[in-house]
């Protein structure tokens, strides 16, 4: 059973949009399904600039699933810089470390909520839960 | 146990069945060797009539991603002085993506080859090294069969049980 049916979600697409910013290609890709099994659109940029860089451009969105170890700007240094550009997307922080005080440092930075890699769909639909309304 | 989605055609049952359980007997195989764990599982699930080769296809990211990776704690463990921060920071690029795709052995590699990375110590990191490089050569060889059996299974008109 595909699993947008087996979790309950509604297949056609949703109003929500999200960017996936992460330079690793395997995150990129299954971040990626896993947001078009929920019916979310969303853009991947590779780095913390390019995130800037397409809020620049005028995209929104309601979701940011940012990585933290990324070349260029890191994903700590684009929260902050998206907070300070006044962008109240739901940003989430998705890394694979475990240690709580690189967690406590890129929550600090602006993050709604952090999850440990890897994504599954419950974590990703506890975040789309908290989505907060686009601007 | 397995489930069953999509439909059989005309194919010979026993074939088919016969080459579904050798699969299945496979995949349970490689979780109980530790090779992959309920993560690999979660990527087929994202699997459908529209993504029909998602899981091929993420596999086959990660094996080219892994290769360049390893190249270059090879390639910086090589270099005098030894920059242990940017080998770090490559086996936590390679625990981070094998995780993703369920490879549990290659992601407790890491783990191990990150605290070598942290003491600095050189033999601790070259031996990791060839561990880690081993374990993907291992990682990929396991999946291509299981890439092939699947094949065989679609092939035969049966379709490829999915590990609850």
């Amino acid at each position: 059973m595909p699993i947008s049916q087996s979790h309950g979600f509604s297949s056609p697409k949703s109003e929500l949009t999200a960017l996936v910013v992460d330079d690793d290609g395997v995150s990129q890709k299954i971040h990626h399904r896993l947001l078009n099994i929920l019916g979310i659109e969303n853009d991947v940029v590779a780095n913390g600039k390019e995130a800037i860089d397409i809020h620049l451009s005028g995209k929104k969105f309601n979701l940011i699933l940012m990585d933290r170890d990324m070349p260029v700007m890191n994903g700590i240094e684009a929260t902050k810089r998206l907070r300070d550009m006044g962008i109240g997307s739901t940003i989430a922080g998705v890394s694979s470390h475990s240690s709580s005080k690189i967690k406590q440092e890129f929550t600090e930075a602006g993050l709604d909520v952090y999850h440990e890699k890897p994504l599954t769909v419950a974590k990703l639909l506890s975040v789309v839960s908290k989505i907060k309304p686009k601007e | 146990m397995p489930r069953f989605h999509g439909q059989s055609n005309h194919a010979p049952v026993d074939i088919v069945n016969q080459l579904q359980k050798q699969y299945v007997d496979y995949l349970t195989s490689l979780f109980h060797e530790g090779v992959l764990d309920d993560q690999f599982t979660q990527l087929q699930k994202l699997q459908d009539e529209s993504n029909p080769d998602f899981t091929v296809e993420v596999a086959t990211l990660f094996f080219v991603d892994s290769d360049k990776l390893i190249n270059n704690m090879a390639a910086a463990l090589e270099r005098s002085p030894v920059d242990f921060k940017q080998v770090d920071a490559d086996v936590h690029q390679l625990k981070g993506s094998s995780s993703s795709i369920g490879a549990m052995r290659v992601k407790n590699l890491c783990i191990t080859f990150r605290s070598f990375c942290e003491t600095q110590s050189y033999e601790g990191c070259l031996i990791c090294l060839q561990q880690v490089k081993n374990e993907c050569a291992v990682l990929k060889d396991k999946l291509q069969n299981l890439f092939r059996m699947e094949q065989q299974i679609v092939g035969a008109g049966g379709s490829v049980p999915l590990m609850d």
